[in-house]
C-alpha cells in the first residue's frame, strides 16, 4: 500500500484479463444480477400475496410487522454463514438467506401499498358494488403501486448486499473480487470489487427508482 | 450449547466491542439528523437532493463502502473507526430524510400559534416543534438502531472485532453453535435496544397514544 | 319503497348506533335524515345497501328483505353519493362516472355516451371528462359524483353529506340543481345530512334523530316548523332562538319581514299567494338563513 490504492484498483479495473472468461467480470456480474433476480422473485411469490391479504384485510397485521421487525435484526452474514455450515455448498444456502432477508422488504411493501388507500376512496368503491377482488386488484394496488415497487427495491438492495457476502462462504458473485484481494493481502483488487459492487447496486436502484416513478398512477398528483 | 456455555466470556468481549462500534453512529445520527433536516426543510430543492442522496447511499451495500474508507481517509482496514464512520453516514442517509418528514408533520397552525402566544424561535424548537416531532423521530431512530447493530457485523469479514467475528470464526472452524450464538446475541441486542427506545419514547412522550380507530 | 323494521346496530364494543328504528320511505320520495354526530344517520342509511348489517330488525326494499340479497349486486343497483366525493384519484372524470355500468357489464363504449349525458345532465362541460378528480373544485368533484350516483340509472339514491364540504355558496348552487334533478328524475332519495336547512330544502319528508337513532319527529317541513313535537326538534330546527318566528313590519310602504331579533330577512312580495309548495318552501328557509347560522 505504498502507492495510493485507488490507482491500483483502476489499473486492476483496466486489465483486458478481467473482462473476459468465467471469473471475468461479466460473467460475475450477470452471475450477481442472476442471485438479486431469483431472491427477490422468490422472496416476492411469499411476501407478496401475504401482504396484500394483510393490508387489504387488516388481519395478522401484528403478526406480519412483527415478523419483518424481527428478520430485520437478523445479522445478513450470520444467516449466510449458517446456511453455507447447514445446507453446504451450492446455491440452496444463499438462496435461502436471500430470501429471508427480503421478505421483510416486499412483505411491508405490498401491506403498506395496499393500506395507504384512502379508506374513503375504498369505502366509496366498497359502496359502488366492487367485489373485495376488484377492490385489491383496481383501487388498491394500482393507487399502491409506487409503494410496492419500493418494497422490491429495497429487497433487492438488500440481496445484492446479501450476494456479494455469500461470496465469503464460496458463491459466485462480483463479492469474489473483495474476498480474493482480503485472502491475498491485495487492497487494490478489494477496492476495484467494491467500486463494481457499488456500481451494480447503483444501477439497479436507480433502474427501479425509475420504475417506481413510472408506475405512479396518473392524476395522484396535481400537475 | 456447550461451546455457548464455554465461551461467555468471548461472547461478552464481542458484545462490548459491538455496542462501542453501534452506538456512536446511532447517536450521531440522531443529533446531526435535527439541523440537517431543518436545513433541508428550508429550501425546496435541497429537501430533494437530500431525499434522492439518502436514497442512494442507502442502495450502498456496506462491506465495500468499509474497505473504501480506508484508502480516503489514511486509516487501516481493521480500524473501527471504518465501521463507526461508514454506519454514521447509513444512519443519516435514514435519519434526515426521517427527521424532515418529522419537521413537516407539525401542524402549521399548532406551530403559528405557538408564536403567537410569545414562544422565542429556540423555545418553540425545543418546546413544541421537536416534541411533536418526536413520535416521527423516534420511529426513525429505531429503524436506524435495528439496521445498525445489524451491520456491525459485517465488519467481521474484515477482522474488525464485533459479534460478527462469531461468523467468521464458525465458518472456519465448523461449529454451528457459534454462529447460532452470534445471531441470537445480534438479534437480542437488535430488539433490546429497539424495546428500550420504545421505553424511552413513553416515557418522554407520554401524550403520544394511538388513538383508536372512529367508526362510522 | 325501503322499509326499516326495529333496526337495532350495535357495533363491537358496545356501541350502541341504532336503538330500535322503524320508518317506511315511499318510492319516489326524498327524506333527509338530519341529526348531530351520533345519531346514527350514515348508519341507517348504510344498511340500505348492506354497507353495514343491523344486529336485529329488518331493512326492505319493495318488500324484500335486502339481508337475502348478494350484497355486490345490490350496492351496484343503488347510486351512493358521498362526501368529498369519495372519486378514484386514479381515474378521470368519464372513467369513474362509468365504473359502476362497467361493473355491471355494460359496454365501454355505451356507458362513456351515457356518461357524457350525465355530464351534461348535472351541469359539467364536457371539457372536463378527462381530467383527474385532483384537477377539479370541490363542486366540480362533487357533480361528478352525483352523477356516478345515477350512472346506473338506479331507483334508489343514498346521499352521504354529499355538499358537506364544499363552501356555503356552491352548497347553495348544488342543492339547488338536486332539487331541479329530482323533480325530473323522481328518485328515492335517501339523504343524510346535519344541517338542518339543507334537510328542510331537499327532503319531501324530514326525520329529526336523537343519539341512537331515535325519532324525534318526521314530517314535512311544514309540520315540523309549524309544530314541533318537543323542545328538542324546536331548539333543532332555531324556533326556540325565534329564527324562525318572522314577523311584518310596514317600512317605507313596502312589508318587510323580520325576524325576533329584529334582524330583516326579506321583503314581501306584492303578490304572496302565487307560488307552490316548493317556492313557499324555500321561502320559508332561506329567509332564517338571512341572518343566522344554521343550527350544526
Amino acid at each position: 500500500m505504498n502507492e495510493n490504492p485507488f490507482t491500483g484498483a483502476l489499473a486492476w479495473l483496466a486489465d483486458p484479463m478481467r473482462w473476459s472468461g468465467p471469473a471475468g467480470i461479466p460473467a460475475r456480474t450477470v452471475e450477481h444480477l442472476g442471485y438479486t433476480a431469483l431472491g427477490v422473485l422468490v422472496a416476492a411469490l411469499i411476501a407478496v400475496p401475504i401482504g396484500l391479504y394483510v393490508g387489504h384485510t387488516g388481519r395478522f397485521k401484528g403478526l406480519a410487522v412483527g415478523a419483518a421487525g424481527v428478520a430485520r435484526a437478523l445479522p445478513t452474514l450470520g444467516l449466510v454463514t449458517l446456511f453455507a455450515l447447514l445446507v453446504g455448498i451450492g446455491l440452496t444456502a444463499p438462496l435461502l438467506s436471500f430470501v429471508i432477508l427480503a421478505i421483510p422488504s416486499l412483505l411491508a411493501g405490498a401491506y403498506s401499498a395496499v393500506e395507504s388507500a384512502d379508506p374513503a376512496t375504498v369505502d366509496a368503491a366498497r359502496a359502488q358494488g366492487m367485489t373485495e377482488m376488484q377492490i385489491l386488484t383496481r383501487v388498491a394496488i394500482p393507487l399502491g403501486m409506487p409503494l410496492l415497487v419500493g418494497g422490491v427495491r429495497g429487497a433487492t438492495v438488500q440481496v445484492v448486499a446479501t450476494a456479494m457476502l455469500a461470496a465469503y462462504v464460496g458463491a459466485g458473485g462480483l463479492g469474489r473480487y473483495i474476498f480474493q484481494g482480503l485472502g491475498s493481502q491485495d487492497y487494490p483488487e478489494m477496492i476495484a470489487g467494491s467500486l463494481l459492487v457499488i456500481a451494480l447496486a447503483l444501477v439497479l436502484d436507480l433502474a427501479l427508482l425509475l420504475l417506481q416513478r413510472v408506475t405512479a398512477p396518473r392524476g395522484t398528483a396535481v400537475p | 450449547m456447550s461451546w455457548v456455555l464455554d465461551n461467555l466470556d468471548v461472547i461478552a468481549g464481542y458484545t462490548g466491542a459491538h455496542l462501542l462500534q453501534a452506538l456512536p453512529p446511532i447517536a450521531l445520527a440522531f443529533v446531526l439528523s435535527l439541523p440537517l433536516a431543518k436545513l433541508a426543510n428550508s429550501r425546496g430543492w435541497l429537501r430533494t437532493g437530500v431525499t434522492t442522496t439518502s436514497g442512494l447511499m442507502y442502495a450502498i451495500p456496506s462491506l465495500p463502502l468499509f474497505v473504501l474508507l480506508p484508502g480516503l481517509i489514511g486509516t487501516g482496514v481493521r480500524s473501527p473507526l471504518n465501521i463507526i464512520i461508514a454506519l454514521t453516514l447509513y444512519a443519516l442517509a435514514l435519519m434526515v430524510p426521517t427527521a424532515s418528514d418529522g419537521f413537516r408533520s407539525v401542524s402549521r397552525d399548532v406551530l403559528g400559534s405557538a408564536t403567537a402566544q410569545g414562544f422565542a424561535p429556540a423555545a418553540r424548537f425545543w418546546e413544541v416543534e421537536l416534541p411533536l416531532a418526536g413520535p416521527v423521530l423516534l420511529g426513525g431512530v429505531r429503524v436506524v438502531a435495528v439496521s445498525t447493530i445489524s451491520l456491525v457485523t459485517v465488519g467481521g469479514v474484515l477482522g474488525v472485532p464485533s459479534l460478527g467475528m462469531l461468523f467468521v470464526d464458525g465458518v472456519r472452524r465448523g461449529i454451528v453453535a457459534e454462529i447460532g450464538a452470534g445471531i441470537v446475541a445480534t438479534a437480542a441486542l437488535a430488539l433490546l435496544t429497539d424495546a428500550l427506545l420504545v421505553l424511552l419514547g413513553r416515557a418522554l412522550m407520554p401524550w403520544h397514544h394511538r388513538r383508536r380507530e372512529e367508526r362510522p | 319503497m325501503i322499509g326499516f323494521e326495529n333496526v337495532r346496530k350495535e357495533y363491537p364494543g358496545g356501541t350502541l348506533a341504532v336503538e330500535d328504528f322503524t320508518l317506511e320511505i315511499a318510492s319516489h320520495e326524498a327524506v333527509a335524515l338530519v341529526g348531530t354526530s351520533g345519531s346514527g344517520k350514515t348508519t341507517l342509511m348504510r344498511m340500505i345497501n348492506r354497507m353495514v348489517d343491523p344486529t336485529s330488525g329488518r331493512v326492505t326494499i319493495d318488500g324484500e328483505d335486502v339481508a337475502g340479497m348478494n350484497p355486490v349486486a345490490l350496492r351496484r343497483s343503488i347510486g351512493y353519493v358521498m362526501q368529498a366525493s369519495g372519486l378514484l384519484p386514479h381515474r378521470t372524470v368519464l372513467d369513474n362516472i362509468t365504473t359502476v355500468p362497467v361493473l355491471r357489464g355494460t359496454s365501454k363504449t355505451a356507458a362513456r355516451e351515457r356518461a357524457r349525458e350525465l355530464m351534461h345532465i348535472v351541469g359539467l362541460d364536457p371539457a372536463l371528462a378527462t381530467r383527474y378528480p385532483a384537477q377539479l373544485s370541490g363542486g366540480q368533484q362533487q357533480r361528478v359524483g352525483v352523477a356516478r350516483g345515477l350512472a346506473a340509472d338506479p331507483n334508489i339514491l343514498l346521499m352521504d353529506e354529499p355538499f358537506g364540504a364544499v363552501d356555503p355558496i356552491v352548497r347553495d348552487e348544488l342543492q339547488g340543481e338536486l332539487q331541479r334533478l329530482q323533480r325530473e328524475l323522481r328518485k328515492t332519495i335517501v339523504f343524510v345530512t346535519h344541517d338542518i336547512d339543507e334537510a328542510f330544502r331537499i327532503g319531501d319528508r324530514v326525520v329529526i334523530l336523537r343519539p341512537g337513532g331515535r325519532i324525534a319527529q318526521v314530517g314535512t317541513p311544514q309540520e315540523i316548523l309549524a309544530a314541533p313535537a318537543d323542545d328538542f326538534v324546536a331548539s333543532f330546527v332555531g324556533a326556540d332562538r325565534g329564527a324562525r318566528t318572522l314577523h311584518i313590519e310596514r317600512i317605507e310602504g313596502r312589508d318587510v319581514i323580520v325576524d325576533a331579533d329584529g334582524r330583516a330577512a326579506g321583503v314581501l312580495s306584492a303578490a304572496p299567494a302565487r307560488g307552490g309548495a316548493d317556492e313557499d318552501r324555500a321561502d320559508g328557509t332561506s329567509a332564517s338563513t338571512a341572518g343566522q347560522e344554521p343550527p350544526r
